[in-house]
């Protein structure tokens, strides 16, 4: 039998009562004050606010009417472990998962050397175990080395537990390769996870095409790069009937191409990132190096019809794309910079603060796309239920802060909403039944 | 003034000041003895990642005419080639205490992000493909000497706009003077969104005769492998300023070094009608009055940025000068 895709945090198992929360799991139907017990790490029971008799055996927390949501999912982020550690390890980049209240990541196989073998895969797994604060998953890559020419033996990366398969980073230039995937995924499963970009088009570019690259002298990526890839592999999906999920839309064209594909039951999902829903290539005019990522940030129309596909569904799910970055590597000219902005620090309170505060998104919503990734890999999503794991993230809405002010839990800074002043503070996460994250100033009540 | 990063960062009368300052400068550089005291005991670091042999040497001989002293450090040949980062080159050479760093690379945004990092006055000479500004003040100077004003003037600007932080710099500053910019050229070397920046946009030639002035751009040989433009040979029978094209009432300019027989014919280059060797003699004294802007009666470097006082001009100076 094929090894769970997650690896789960081995801490002590929570103990406690969050008294008088305001649960909100927009799956279960649950938008209301209650009292929220956790049991040797299970959701134990729900009750009337204030009405859960304390157990001294337990921790008692004062809720004060703060929200408890099912914690975040995240099918997209970069731990840089093997080979990348100044920039980021499982500890400190589950650690950041954890301050930004999710409960499980998917970890990119584009470290050094890529994740591209089992034996690899089941030393990686070994280390979560030991350091992850959060559940962890890891992507193989579809191609060995990510080099896009010969696939990676799937089967038994599978077999060793690997949560789907993605050359992100590169994009699988050939057809007849990505037709090999999609073809093999028959036998072995996994979800294609696939990072798209014709690097015939992108070749060179450094930022979006379009007024401000041209002001700037910045050799610009079309979208074209991305949407013209989205539409031939939707194409493959559909002949071999595989199942394909897109990694960070930034466009509308790519937006339009899944819509149509859904409409025709092709089995497509796709990812947004808060830069993308939030930031756009007038951000990028001042050269900021943490303004730069792939794809890149593209215009305001982009990025409207970006949010209305997260809205109506299109989109899945938000996935951050963190992806650390030494400070000596992004203190460099913009062209001469690497690629990647962090963002699982910021992801919830940045969204909130720009999309639920001006109306343009249902916190409900937000809540459900934060954690519809599990979804899309086939893994059970977060829910606030008796008898479920407790995978739970506690959230002020009200608390302000700025973005990096009192540092981050990455060992990276390099996050393009740095210095921006946020709503929404994360103050508890419980990830698989342990504590992963507390907020400092969030002070344990004794129960009495 | 604390630093010269973009044209965008200059006002029209800031720009005037800049070119009224050059014109006393070059009556200085007609004179046997062709330096002023101005910069004595100040030291211009001309720091090089490109490879430049005109502009480098406009801007060491404008620092040594007004008595600076000036150090030129090339990245080939220097530890930049051990993979020294451009962040602590310039830490390190910082610690010489330049009063200006004229600075050139091929990266867009370079010379902004190195006047956050230490307390000399930087120059920008061309940051990538992003901006040249000296380059446009002594296009402006020269079209000025020329026309009297630029005022409504119309300004072709013919080639490979793409590849080029000339055009940029000068789209923006004609247009600050009060000329009506026109960018022509291949398709495939017009950037897309280029119009943003105020300018009109032709593919063709066939309306050249509504220029005053033509502005041509230096075709680089270099970028003909990568599918940009078919042939020179096509190119220049689409776009080369020839005698054909240049009508006797047009003046013709040129950043150099030309490609001859490419974006100029050899009987443009010669007529009367090019203004090339002006501007390169315009460089000195633009330059000049940039180091002076920048230079005359501010203090010393300190050793961290934002603690030194605004250049101001002391007002006696222009006066000895001229």
């Amino acid at each position: 039998m094929a090894a769970e895709v997650l690896v789960h945090p081995q801490h002590a198992p929570a103990q406690m009562l969050l008294r008088d929360v305001h649960v909100l799991d927009p799956r279960g139907g649950l938008d209301e004050r209650r009292d929220v017990r956790v049991r040797a790490g299970q959701i134990a029971e729900l009750g009337a606010p204030g009405e859960l008799p304390a157990d001294p055996e337990e921790e008692l927390l004062e809720g004060s009417g703060h929200h408890l949501l099912p914690a975040f999912f995240d099918p997209h982020v970069h731990l840089r472990t093997p080979g990348q550690e100044h920039k980021e390890d499982i500890e400190t980049g589950t650690r950041a998962a954890a301050a930004g209240g999710y409960a499980a990541v998917l970890a990119m196989p584009n470290t050094d050397p890529v994740l591209d073998s089992a034996p690899l895969l089941r030393s990686l797994r070994d280390a979560a175990a030991r350091e992850a604060r959060v559940s962890v998953g890891f992507l193989a890559a579809i191609t060995i080395g990510s080099a896009g020419e010969r696939l990676t033996e799937m089967a038994e990366l599978r077999e060793w537990g690997a949560g789907g398969f993605t050359d992100d980073g590169r994009a699988v230039q050939s057809a007849g390769i990505m037709r090999a995937a999609m073809q093999y995924q028959r036998l072995c499963g996994g979800v294609l996870s696939l990072h798209e970009e014709d690097e015939a088009l992108s070749r060179g570019g450094c930022m979006h095409e379009g007024a401000v690259s041209a002001a700037l002298g910045i050799a610009g990526i079309p979208t074209l790069s991305e949407s013209t890839m989205v539409a031939r592999d939707v194409a493959i999906a559909g002949y071999e009937g595989a199942r394909v999920h897109f990694q960070h839309l930034s466009c509308a064209a790519s937006v339009d191409a899944i819509a149509r594909a859904k409409q025709r039951g092709v089995r497509v999902s796709a990812e947004v990132t808060p830069h993308h829903l939030l930031l756009s290539e007038e951000d990028v005019r001042t050269m900021d190096t943490r303004m730069k990522m792939y794809p890149p940030l593209a215009g305001g129309e982009d990025r409207r019809a970006l949010i209305e596909g997260l809205r109506a569904g299109t989109i899945d799910c938000v996935a951050s794309d963190h992806a650390p970055h030494a400070r000596e590597e992004k203190e460099v000219p913009f062209e001469q910079a690497p690629m990647g902005t962090t963002g699982l620090e910021t992801a919830f309170a940045a969204l909130y603060t720009d999309l639920v505060l001006p109306g343009s998104l249902d916190l409900a919503l937000l809540v459900e796309r934060m954690t519809a990734g599990a979804r899309v890999f086939d893994l059970p999503a977060p829910a606030i239920a008796p008898g479920g794991p407790a995978n739970l993230t506690l959230v002020d809405l009200g608390a302000e802060w700025i973005a990096g002010e009192r540092g981050w839990e990455s060992r990276s800074e390099n996050c393009c909403f740095a210095g921006r002043r946020l709503r929404g503070r994360v103050l508890l996460t419980l990830a698989a039944g342990t504590v992963a994250y507390r907020e400092r100033a969030f002070s344990v009540v004794a129960a009495t | 003034m604390n630093h010269l990063l973009s044209i965008e960062d200059l006002d029209r009368e800031a720009i005037e000041r800049i070119i009224a300052q050059a014109a006393r400068f070059a009556e200085v550089s007609d004179r046997e003895i062709k330096k002023v005291p101005t910069l004595r005991g100040r030291m211009v670091l001309n720091l090089f990642y490109e490879a430049s042999t005109r502009t480098r040497s406009s801007f060491e001989l404008a620092a040594k005419r007004l008595s600076a002293d000036v150090v030129n450090f090339a990245a080939s040949g220097s530890s930049v080639e051990k993979g020294e980062s451009l962040k602590d080159t310039v830490l390190t050479l910082s610690a010489h205490k330049p009063d200006a760093i004229v600075l050139r690379t091929p990266w867009a945004g370079a010379a902004a992000l190195v006047s956050q990092w230490c307390g000399a006055a930087i120059v920008n000479a061309g940051d990538g493909k992003h901006e040249h500004p000296t380059q446009a003040l002594l296009d402006v100077y020269t079209l000025k000497d020329r026309l009297g004003s630029i005022e409504g003037a119309s300004v072709w600007i013919v080639g490979d706009v793409a590849h080029s932080r000339v055009a940029r710099s000068n789209i923006i500053a004609f247009q600050r003077m009060g000329a009506r910019v026109t960018v022509a050229g291949p398709p495939t070397l017009i950037p897309r969104g280029i119009e943003t920046l105020g300018c009109e946009v032709r593919f063709t030639l066939d309306e050249l005769d509504s220029a005053d002035v033509v502005y041509a751009l230096r075709m680089q040989r270099e970028r003909m492998g990568d599918t940009q433009v078919p042939s020179l040979r096509e190119y220049s029978a689409l776009y080369q300023i020839n005698a054909r094209r240049l009508s006797p009432r047009q003046l013709l300019m040129h950043p150099g070094p030309v490609n001859r027989g490419v974006e100029l014919s050899g009987e443009v280059i010669d007529s009367p009608q090019a203004v090339i060797t002006a501007q390169v003699e315009a460089g000195v004294v633009v330059r000049m009055a940039v180091l002076y802007e920048l230079l005359a009666g501010r203090r010393g470097p300190s050793s961290a940025p934002g603690q030194r006082e605004p250049s101001t001009v002391a007002a006696d100076e222009p006066r000895q000068l001229a």
